[in-house]
């Protein structure tokens, strides 16, 4: 067992990327027993600093001191010899293999795999902490929650004592939430060191006890975090103060645009993933659904949009039925769609920006004629659709896989209201985007509300569903669980109603 | 000769299929391992040919067919080592790779043999070893148990493959390289690594494959002695949904409905033969369309691995 972790300090780090410099002479420190947030929106240069810290990238220059030893960390495995363990945002977990197989992986030295032996000191583990786990589970049986579970027994399986944990709770309900802040207060409590990678004000509050703040990759503030404010962390994260997107004006719906009776239909692995869902969206709504992702979502938003058959039930678009049509039948007949990947379904990721601009509308009028592309009112409509949505490109032939997500989101949603649609469907427009894009989305949002469009908007976070929704629905296990208007829909009633608990 | 068959055709047709899936057995377990672990290799059939000739010739200079399987081994190991070098290292695409390392074992065992043995030149390659007391039995002895190393070798590594898959350290490295490779990356378990060893293990098992065709059945080198045997491997990789047993159970389809299939020929058994000869092909296209899943594919699989540059 190595020698406990009970400073870390991170001096002048510096690390470039071709054409960005995403940490500059970046420090921090760290006690053992602190859970330490380091804040910042996408691209700040958060993650970077910590795949630094665990060895996955070399700092161009800067030092890391380990209880005032100065150490190089040159591969993950280096990391967790030192006491460093990491809970990667995206789960580094093998689905095929085991709880206890993925635990044990890479640890094993000798010929055969001793599987009874770790599920003992698995056990050891979850039962000092209260982690609740079963060894023998195969981890793409497990929820979320779990597997986040799973990711932090192996680290302390590896005796880390310094844990870092990226973006910990975006995929968590807020039951698990709380229970995963729990967890962490606990360990801290016996010792450990925890650094927080977060753009989340509220779990920062909630769990931290001192704040790093980084902008553009150099730390513009290091706080105590009972010292400060959510407000005052948002200004400095973001540079500006915030004005966060609210639902405005009345509550005054027209005609039903978008209707769902008793929608059945399967999902990838052949299993039914919607299970009779009937919903209703109106002009000039916005209606939410919330739920925890793999409940349903991606299909409800696929039927809708044409791309998976229902197996039965109807659909109306704008009065006409539009069941198992196809996706381009759909779209003529007015629906909107800002897919769940707006990478490889929204866009076209080598296809330039302007293509990617006119891709449902290439075929006809003003775009096309005689089948003919018509290059200068497809250009004169990209600049201009470029300047009205603020796509940051350096020109309008740079392919969509070139921009940032945010960009990227600017470009789907340029080209799906710009069409007018009646009903737009948005699965999770804001995920993974920084506070300033998500403020961008929500004022596009309610304008197209506004407008007249009826939204479905696919979401898991509570705080953007409540603020700019008129209805929320939750959906559990491809069933509706309740349709309630915002003002019903606190946190505790949507955490209960995402975990099946009506 | 009364009815459609009689009893010891059907042990011979019986015995012969036995022998037949060794070659397949042998590829596809080596395939097997290597798609395991993220890669797919379709220079199978080539190193099969380099596997053949280097067995031949080394027997046809030293005599000891021992020696020929030594040699095919090593000259396996190192094609395999040249597929990861090209795929791995420098990450290329696989399947044009596979189809090189194909015809660059075509193209050299063939030169080789015209420039150094030239003709029909036969050898004294591995005789059966009938197995004390277990081939007397009857009919299972005669179909099991009185066949020549290669045959025994490969049924054994079924369920030795298996274990190496299911219960051993290097094996669950293999599947987790396979599957998601980040994630075994961060665990400090050399993707890389894993899947060389994997190839040379893969390479060295097709070039047995070859040998045995040419040490442990026609007795002689031919061009193209392969016919196709590499890519049936791996289209037996897919039907046996990357499993040990399944890949046995694909190799055994394949090799009896071949066995009867030349039997019709040679014994002249009432059965149109334009359709015999079709059978094992059809066998294995039925069987491969009727099984085919991706769900069961290794999901990294046919992707180099590559470090995120930018988190």
């Amino acid at each position: 067992m190595v020698e406990k972790i009970k400073q870390l300090e991170m001096s002048g780090i510096t690390k470039r990327f071709p054409g960005v410099l995403s940490n500059n002479r970046v420090n921090i420190q760290l006690e053992a027993g602190e859970v330490l947030a380091i804040l910042g929106e996408n691209g700040a240069g958060k993650t970077t600093l910590m795949n630094i810290l665990y060895g996955l990238y070399q700092p161009d220059a800067g030092e890391i001191l380990l209880n005032g030893k100065q150490v190089r960390i040159n591969s993950p495995s280096e990391a967790i010899e030192l006491g460093i363990g990491m809970v990667h945002q995206h789960f580094m977990l093998v689905p095929t293999l085991t709880v206890c197989e993925n635990v044990i992986l890479g640890l094993s030295k000798k010929f055969f795999v001793d599987l009874k032996t770790a599920a003992k000191r698995i056990k050891e583990i979850t039962d000092t902490y209260g982690l609740a786990i079963n060894p023998e589970a195969y981890v793409w049986q497990l929820s979320v929650g779990e597997q986040q579970r799973v990711e932090i027994i192996k680290a302390l399986y590896r005796g880390a004592n310094l844990l870092i944990l990226d973006e910990p709770t975006a995929v968590l309900t807020p039951q698990e939430s709380n229970e995963l802040i729990l967890l962490l207060k606990n360990m801290a409590q016996q010792g450990n060191s925890i650094i927080l990678i977060s753009h989340k004000l509220n779990e920062v509050m909630a769990i931290s006890d001192r704040v790093t703040v980084l902008r553009d990759g150099v730390v513009c503030a290091n706080v105590k975090t009972q010292e400060t404010t959510q407000e005052e962390l948002a200004k400095l994260m973001v540079g500006r103060e915030m004005a966060p997107c609210r639902r405005e004006g009345n509550y005054s719906p027209g005609k039903i645009v978008l209707e769902l009776q008793q929608v059945h239909a399967k999902g990838d692995k052949g299993s039914e993933a919607l299970a009779g869902v009937s919903l209703q969206i109106r002009e000039n709504e916005i209606l939410g659904i919330a739920g925890v992702s793999g409940n349903g979502q991606k299909e409800l938003a696929e039927v809708i949009a044409g791309l998976r058959k229902l197996s039965s039930g109807n659909i109306s678009l704008n009065g006409k039925d539009s069941t198992n049509m196809s996706p381009a039948e759909i779209i003529e007949q007015g629906l909107g769609y800002i897919p769940e990947d707006r990478i490889h379904v929204g866009t076209i990721p080598s296809f330039s920006i302007w293509e990617n601009l006119i891709l449902k509308d290439h075929h006809r009028l003003p775009f096309a004629k005689y089948s003919l592309l018509q290059n200068r009112k497809i250009m004169s409509h990209s600049s201009s659709q470029v300047e009205k949505y603020g796509i940051k490109t350096p020109d309008l032939e740079t392919p969509t896989a070139r921009l940032s997500g945010g960009n990227i989101q600017r470009v789907v949603l340029a080209r799906e209201i710009t069409r007018n649609p009646v009903a737009l469907v948005a699965a999770y427009p804001t995920r993974g985007l920084d506070i300033g894009a998500t403020e961008y989305l929500h004022s596009k949002l309610l304008e197209a509300r506004s407008n007249g469009v009826g939204i479905l908007l696919i979401s898991e976070d509570l705080e953007e569903l409540t603020s700019i929704c008129d209805n929320i629905a939750v959906l559990y296990e491809g069933k509706i669980m309740k349709v309630m208007p915002v003002e019903e829909a606190d946190e505790r009633t949507m955490g209960l109603l995402m975990a099946g608990i009506a | 000769m009364e009815g459609f068959m009689s009893i010891d055709i059907f042990i011979i047709i019986l015995a012969t299929g036995v022998r037949l899936a060794t070659p397949f057995l042998l590829a596809a377990l080596g395939e097997m391992f290597v798609q395991r672990s993220g890669v797919y290799n379709l220079g199978v059939e080539g190193i099969m040919m380099m596997g053949a000739f280097a067995g031949f010739f080394a027997t046809l200079q030293q005599g000891s067919p021992l020696l020929g399987i030594i040699v095919s081994l090593a000259i396996g190991a190192l094609m395999g080592l040249i597929m990861a070098f090209v795929s791995v290292t420098f990450k290329a695409e696989q399947g044009i790779s596979g189809i090189g390392l194909y015809m660059f074992g075509w193209g050299l065992s063939g030169l080789l043999f015209r420039l150094y043995v030239g003709g029909v030149t036969s050898i004294d390659g591995l005789k059966p070893i009938a197995i004390p007391m277990l081939s007397d039995i009857p009919l299972i002895g005669q179909v099991l148990f009185n066949h020549n190393v290669l045959v025994y070798t490969a049924f054994l590594l079924v369920p030795l493959s298996g274990i190496v898959l299911y219960k051993t350290s290097w094996g669950l490295n293999i599947r987790a390289v396979g599957n998601k490779p980040e994630a075994a990356d961060t665990l400090g378990v050399s993707v890389v690594k894993i899947r060389y060893q994997c190839l040379i293990v893969g390479g060295m098992l097709a070039a047995l494959a070859g040998a045995f065709l040419t040490i442990g059945q026609a007795n002689m080198y031919a061009d193209n002695i392969t016919a196709g045997r590499g890519f049936i491997a791996i289209a037996l990789v897919y039907f046996g949904r990357w499993s040990p047993w399944g890949i046995l159970l694909g190799s055994l389809l394949f090799s009896m409905a071949d066995s009867f299939q030349s039997m019709v020929q040679v014994l002249g058994i009432n059965f149109p033969y334009e359709l015999a000869v079709i059978l094992p092909y059809m066998v294995t296209i039925i069987a491969l369309a009727i099984s085919y899943g991706r769900v069961w594919a290794p999901a990294a699989l046919g992707k180099p691995f590559e470090r995120g540059t930018r988190g």
